[in-house]
């Protein structure tokens, strides 16, 4: 293990990330805080409480997962894409590192910024609304597994797309849609049939469920099947990128 | 005294493109510890293709690579830790400082920090006095440099530049040739490709010459350079010319058909022994005048293009 490059790279991406932490940091916690204003203490007010849970303290867990999925993914793939833009992506297909070094590096420092990112939500949003934690160690697991995978995913998306276009797609067309579809502002049980069977279709409604779980002892779907599925995730992306570093796929000719 | 073993070895080195361009045919080369060896060939030679395999940036498709004693598949840590490489293309993080792009490399390579080291190569490089400017604001010359540092930064045993000169000022071609000389000093193995056979004379111990994915001869520079370097003298006559004069034939002379022009073919060995003066001497001596004249170099074109026709025949003869 090449522990010198791991640690080359996580400092690289994150003095990225310090470099423009306007964009990188305060954008997503300054966006996400404009939903507790109009949703929690706004409108939240005149909203009925949901399984006994203040609608503004109700969307928290929601409105944390929604914005760990999309900086997790785009932290992740833009991270990976740039070099392979730039060109510089030479460097790292000829420097003596496996995918290993290279996941831990750049998977690592996404993680890392989104469990940032993660926190000054859950903080600003106590300014707005007042919220008691029941299971902080499970809101702190949800927190970590979350990012890490969905940076995971994020690296895929950068080391398949060839165009700032592609790079952009999935999370937009995708990963949106699943998100605000996936329970963040309401519960499942509020869906008219058929969609409440529908939805479940959707991985996303596992892991609000499962920030929600950690938050008010109370979820819509078994806080065991959020953990398999995050867990599941995590597995096939880890054999996807260790598939794509052994055949050299988009990377090596 | 007997030959010390290769830094590179490589044997029967084939690489087949996804389109089915056969960028490299078999290729055998050993590259001797601590010599300079310029590469050269034209355009989609399968140079910068060969470069590319050793140092892991393209699959081989078959053959192997062993680089200071480490193959370069099975054993690509240790093999890619003895490799420095110089791309072609001056691909760099545009916003990054210079100091920190080149500490990033090192431990990239897997080498514990030494701001000694990178301090070393900065000034060795000229580049000391930028080290905290963000790259995108160098000139094109100085982000070469930066390149070249970072390939330094772990110190590595073999380097490889790909057309290190390749639109780069005079005064710049001059200074990269020092630096080279340089690190050859300190005891690295440098490849170099180029297009130029001046550069290729000027700093090589070997020069290899690749067309077509095939390595068409290799050989020490001198004895190449023979073979290469040669130059033509045409001389256009005042007046029509029906034969030599029997003292002036020669080989190397010759008269066209029309008796109008004088060609004069000589090497480069000729050319450090007074060159076109002699003959030129010889002529006005016969009276032979003319209105103009012109020589040129044998272009690399011309040059590949015999070296691979005697290499045909050679094949075909054995």
């Amino acid at each position: 293990m090449n522990l010198h490059a791991i640690r080359a790279i996580y400092r690289f991406e994150m003095a990225r990330t310090f470099r423009t932490i306007v964009q990188s940091i305060v954008s997503p916690v300054l966006s996400t805080s404009l939903y507790f204003i109009v949703f929690g203490s706004a409108i939240g007010s005149q909203m009925k409480d949901i399984g006994g849970v203040p609608y503004a303290s109700f969307i928290i867990p929601g409105l944390v997962m929604l914005s760990l999925l999309g900086e997790s993914i785009s932290n992740a793939s833009f991270g990976i894409y740039l070099p392979k833009w730039s060109g510089t992506i030479y460097e790292l297909l000829s420097s003596p590192v496996s995918f290993i070094e290279v996941v831990l590096g750049y998977v690592g420092a996404a993680a890392s910024k989104s469990i940032m990112i993660g926190v000054l939500i859950l903080v600003t949003a106590r300014v707005f609304v007042p919220y008691e934690v029941m299971h902080p160690v499970w809101v702190v697991a949800f927190l970590v597994l979350t990012s890490v995978t969905f940076s995971m995913f994020g690296f895929i998306i950068g080391l398949w797309a060839d165009s700032f276009q592609k790079l952009q797609a999935i999370p937009l067309m995708v990963i949106t849609p699943l998100t605000f579809l996936g329970g963040a502002f309401y519960s499942i049980n509020m869906l008219p049939s058929p969609w409440d069977k529908i939805t479940l279709a959707n991985p996303v409604v596992y892991l609000i469920s499962g920030m929600r779980w950690a938050f008010f002892g109370a979820s819509d779907v078994n806080v065991g099947i959020s953990l398999g599925i995050i867990l599941g995730v995590l597995v096939v992306c880890v054999t996807a990128i260790a598939w794509i570093f052994k055949t050299g796929y988009k990377l090596k000719s | 005294m007997p030959a010390a073993p290769p830094i590179v070895t490589i044997t029967k080195l084939s690489k087949t493109y996804k389109g089915g361009f056969q960028a490299l045919k078999a290729l055998d080369l050993e590259i001797r510890r601590g010599e300079i060896l310029a590469l050269l060939g034209p355009n989609g030679a399968g140079k910068t293709t060969l470069i590319s395999i050793i140092c892991g940036i393209v699959r081989p498709t078959s053959g192997t690579v062993v680089a200071d004693g480490h193959d370069i598949i099975t054993d690509f840590r240790g093999a890619r830790s003895k490799i420095g490489l110089v791309p072609q293309e001056l691909s760099t993080d545009a916003f990054e400082t210079v100091w920190s792009t080149v500490t990033f490399s090192r431990g990239l390579f897997g080498k514990p920090p030494s701001p000694a080291h990178v301090e070393k190569t900065l000034r060795a490089l000229s580049l000391w006095d930028k080290r905290d400017s963000k790259i995108m604001t160098l000139s094109g010359g100085m982000k070469r440099r930066v390149l070249i540092a970072k390939a330094l930064s772990h110190e590595p045993t073999i380097l490889f530049l790909d057309e290190p000169t390749a639109g780069v000022d005079v005064e710049l071609r001059h200074d990269m040739w020092k630096m080279v000389r340089a690190l050859r000093e300190s005891g690295v193995t440098i490849i170099l490709t180029t297009h130029y056979i001046e550069e290729a004379q000027e700093m090589a111990d070997r020069i290899g010459v690749i067309n077509k994915g095939e390595l068409v001869v290799i050989e020490d520079t001198d004895v190449l350079m023979q073979k290469l370097g040669k130059r033509t003298l045409t001389l256009t006559l005042q007046q029509k010319l029906d034969a030599l004069p029997a003292d002036l034939v020669d080989a190397k002379l010759a008269l066209s058909a029309d008796g109008t022009t004088l060609t004069y073919t000589f090497d480069a060995q000729s050319a450090d022994q007074g060159g076109v003066g002699p003959v030129l001497k010889r002529l006005v001596e016969h009276g032979i005048d003319f209105k103009d004249l012109h020589s040129k170099e044998s272009s690399l074109e011309e040059i590949f293009v015999g070296l691979v026709a005697s290499n045909r025949a050679e094949k075909e003869a054995s």
